[in-house]
């Protein structure tokens, strides 16, 4: 497709601004532009058209099935959308006066209320932008709280094999030094290992539990032992927070800190990478360290509560990603405790059943209990047929699915991690099955098709290297 | 049943058959029973009616811009936003796909985000962007860290005239590499102080930080700072509308320009979200210490154009611990609306915009001087944000505004203590004669 600046004609304009209607002012020449930027200048037909366009060369969750692991590419519902383009929502200034919003100070303040329910933790900040901003947050909280106690010693944060990537590099980023511990045969964090690496610099350790294999890790109180043993701290990396609800929680599990995606478990649109909403919630003794503000109420008015004694301060400007705040509130209402609930456990099914008919094609690691919301494959044995994960699941782009997440998690070659959430139902899961099926057999019978697949996209596969080596990072 | 939830007692039936399980219960076998829990303490779901009355009964305790005249700025703007961006970024096949790691059904991403990284790099004068950040004051916390990661050295100047809220964002993120803030002060004129900058500059300095306009709407001598500054990075945190009529950062030798994206036809909503930008200057070494994803050109197998995330060696996913930031999720939909907006609005229509913005303050600006209650702080130019020192009660003057349908400007003192009977006005091409009028009767009747 052109680019809008390949379509630009000079002249043409898509908005006129409101006319002047008081006296104007005229800026001295030295403050003024020499040259105008080079934006596009097209009608407001030209710019619909080109948006559209571009468009329709997306897949989407709207568009079908997005099995994306680790993502929770559920369906976005339109009313939490519309909910939030209300002008009550979407029009307000954050900083004019609070008793003039208190609307969307409740609905916050509810938020918080809710997520703590669902977490069992005792306080919670809306402030994070993203689930790798949640973790930062939290991390930067679980450091404010060692070095409050003058435990300067605590410089490292333990992180299993498994782990997202953005983990360790949180950890980084607080001044940590991340340190991997292995994985045993069940896919969960070797307890031997563990109690082997922990020590007086041990200052914490980031889980996801279901892990990224898909697996709950059942010594989970073991390992809360060890850590705390040591004066570490529990942070729960709740991007796989869609396996549990109403079924355990991680205040429960010996966890300090929580990170949710609202973005994954609370139904909020991944929006082509962003926005989220990245909320952490605490136990009481790390309540003080929160960043300012969070939602208070008192006498039943709502307020921003700066009280935090010693606060790590701002992550970000002013209160959070509000409207997908509305986003997920409004997903929690309509769901409830009991709708959130059978959400979990109708992923867990999905899951389990999506895993019992692929390893009846594709192998399987680790398939020695149920798996969770979402479980990995491997296409390691059709190596022998020259065919990649990569080529596998790139010929399910023929087939109008969404591929898998491969290559990762790090500890599985050649896998595909699958995650159908619970908004699909059994006929979707069945067609992908079918696809899986049909995809192993032409991988044996005719590589070539897998190797060179896409062959119906917009574009087919396209030349990485050359973008890196090339660096053509903008038009010209 | 729940209308996202598609499952029938015959599917469920039908798919633990399959699993070899009697009930659903069995598949959460592995949570030790202990802590296992049957319920969350939240009252039961609502149907779509029932939640929208809900909701919409907190909206309308809201007083929003559609019933308000706001002159109100300080980092989040009141403008006019054409009708067409929020009608082609609602698109599902845009808001519900996720990051494009498949590159081959995510062109409509790829190359808005290809097309994004060009606006931003012509209005700012840059020669390389990045595909977003979470906001303003996040993309500076992380223009701080990268300068620290190119030059180790460990101590940023920062302008004391940024807004307040991102200089404590920036003092969150140096805490972990150990980062030292020290704080430019600034004239009588509103301006960065030269004097201060010189003297504080020193070998340990990896970056200097000044906002354009600043949090004040000064409009600051970015020449100025450069030459005192010379090969220390150069920090500008820019408005991006006011870039359509000021002269771009980027003509002056900035090294990164990062600001927030919610002026290019987003709502205020509440402060977020928006997204922020990230531009440096065109330079092959420089670019592998940037955060965030970054589209490139390419080919397909075909010799077709198409577009993909490159050098992903620099982030979280590749590099994990050795990343250069751990952003993962950025801002894409918010680039949307922005790229959407600019090509809208057009270098005419973003000058014009500008030229409103600066006409519609500094008439306001006269009338309140014109009513004896208002005289200016600062000397300096600005853009569409100016402050004033009134003689009225302020929590009274905004009451009374309130009550005629104003949301008045912002008391500064409620920032920073010592600036008492301060006040940060803004307009914008939004805010109308009329309104400016209705205004000026209302605070000459106190």
């Amino acid at each position: 497709m052109e680019l809008i600046f390949e379509i630009s004609e000079h002249g043409r304009r898509g908005f006129i601004p409101p006319k002047l209607d008081v006296e104007s002012y005229d800026l001295p020449d030295e403050f003024k532009r020499a040259e105008p930027p080079r934006l596009p200048e097209a009608t407001e037909g030209d710019v619909v058209r080109h948006y559209t366009n571009l468009s329709r060369l997306n897949y989407a969750v709207d568009v079908g099935f997005y099995p994306l692991g680790s993502c929770t590419m559920k369906y976005n519902p339109k009313l939490n959308e519309y909910a939030s383009s209300l002008d009550g929502f979407s029009k307000i200034h954050p900083y004019q006066d609070v008793s003039t919003v208190q609307g969307a100070l409740e609905l916050m303040f509810n938020l918080q209320e809710d997520l703590k329910s669902i977490s069992g933790m005792d306080a919670m900040t809306l402030q994070p932008a993203a689930g790798a901003h949640g973790e930062y947050t939290g991390v930067a909280v679980i450091r404010a709280y060692h070095e409050y106690k003058k435990d300067f010693e605590k410089d490292e944060m333990i992180i299993p094999d498994s782990a997202h990537g953005t983990n360790p590099a949180t950890a980084s980023m607080n001044g940590y030094k991340a340190v991997e511990i292995k994985s045993d045969k069940n896919g969960m964090v070797d307890i031997e290992e563990l109690k082997k690496i922990v020590g007086p610099h041990t200052a914490g350790i980031m889980l996801t539990n279901p892990n990224t294999l898909g697996i709950f890790d059942e010594n989970i109180l073991k390992i809360a032992e060890i850590i705390h043993g040591v004066g570490g701290l529990l942070y729960y990396d709740g991007a796989n927070f869609n396996a549990i609800m109403g079924k355990v929680r991680p205040g429960d599990m010996g966890f300090d800190v929580v990170h949710f995606n609202l973005h994954k478990t609370f139904s909020t649109p991944h929006g082509m990478g962003g926005p989220g909403a990245g909320p952490i919630g605490v136990k009481k003794f790390l309540e003080p360290f929160l960043p300012v503000p969070t939602i208070g109420k008192k006498n039943e008015k709502y307020f921003f509560d700066y009280s935090h004694k010693h606060t790590i301060g701002r992550v970000r400007s002013f209160y959070g990603n509000f409207s997908v705040l509305v986003k997920a509130y409004a997903y929690i209402l309509t769901m409830g405790g009991d709708g959130l609930k059978r959400a979990s456990e109708m992923a867990v099914l999905n899951a389990n059943y999506l895993k019992a008919k692929i390893s009846e094609t594709l192998e399987v690691p680790y398939n020695t209990r149920p798996c969770m919301h979402e479980f990995v494959a491997t296409t390691e044995p059709l190596l022998e047929h020259g065919v990649k994960a990569l080529d596998f699941v790139k010929r399910m782009l023929d087939y109008g699915v969404h591929p898998p997440t491969v290559y990762f998690p790090l500890i599985v070659h050649e896998d595909i991690m699958i995650e159908p959430t619970e908004t699909e139902s059994k006929e979707t899961l069945d067609k992908f099955v079918e696809i899986v099926e049909k995809i192993a057999k032409e991988a044996k019978e005719n590589p070539k098709l897998l190797q060179e697949a896409p062959h119906i996209t917009p574009v087919r596969r396209l030349d990485d290297v050359r973008a890196a080596k090339q660096l053509i990072l903008r038009w010209k | 049943m729940e209308p996202y939830i598609p499952h029938t007692d015959q599917d469920l039936k039908e798919m633990l058959d399959v699993i070899g399980v009697q009930n659903v219960e069995s598949l959460f076998s592995t949570i030790p029973s202990e802590k296992r829990i049957n319920s969350i303490d939240l009252p039961d779901g609502i149907d779509e009616f029932g939640v929208l009355s809900k909701l919409r009964k907190m909206a309308l305790t809201n007083a929003s811009a559609d019933r308000y005249a706001f002159f109100m700025g300080a980092g989040v703007y009141n403008h006019v936003i054409p009708s067409a961006v929020n009608q082609i970024a609602s698109r599902g096949d845009f808001y519900t796909a996720y990051t494009p790691y498949q590159a081959e059904v995510s062109q409509g991403t790829l190359q808005s985000l290809f097309e994004f990284q060009t606006m931003i790099c012509e209005i700012t004068g840059m020669g390389i962007a990045n595909a977003s950040m979470y906001d303003g004051a996040s993309s500076l916390a992380e223009a701080v860290l990268m300068a620290s990661r190119y030059t180790q050295k460990y101590k940023a100047l920062v302008a004391d005239t940024i807004h307040p809220e991102y200089l404590e964002t920036v003092k969150t993120y140096v805490a972990g590499p150990k980062i030292e803030i020290e704080k430019i002060s600034h004239d009588s004129d509103g301006k960065v102080s030269l004097n201060d900058l010189k003297s504080k500059i020193d070998d340990k300095t990896s970056c200097v930080v000044v906002q354009y306009p600043n949090f004040y709407g000064i409009i600051e001598n970015l020449k100025a700072i450069k030459e005192i500054s010379k090969d220390i990075i150069f920090i500008v945190v820019a408005n991006p509308i006011s870039l359509g009529v000021l002269e771009a950062p980027g003509k002056f030798g900035a090294d990164i320009v990062v600001g927030d994206g919610q002026t290019l036809g987003i709502q205020m909503n509440f402060g977020g979200p928006s997204f922020g930008f990230f531009a440096i200057r065109e330079d092959p070494k420089f670019v592998r210490a940037m955060p965030g994803r970054i589209i490139g050109e390419t080919v397909d197998v075909d010799g077709k154009r198409g577009f993909v995330m490159t050098l992903q060696a620099r982030e979280q996913h590749i590099r994990r611990e050795k990343a250069t930031s751990n952003i993962c999720s950025n801002h894409a939909l918010g680039t949307l609306y922005a790229s959407i907006y600019l090509s809208l609005v057009g270098p005419k229509g973003l000058k014009e915009i500008g030229e409103l913005n600066i006409s519609k303050s500094h008439y306001l600006l006269k009338r309140l001087e014109e009513t004896g209650h208002f005289v200016r702080t600062f000397s300096a130019e600005f853009f569409n944000e100016f402050v004033v020192k009134t003689d009225l009660n302020v929590s009274k003057m905004n009451k009374a505004l309130f009550k005629n349908g104003i949301i008045g400007p912002l008391d500064l003192s409620k920032i920073e203590e010592q600036m008492k009977d301060q006040l940060l006005f803004c307009a914008t091409e939004s805010n109308t004669a009329e309104e400016i009028e209705k205004l000026i009767s209302v605070l000459e009747a106190i």
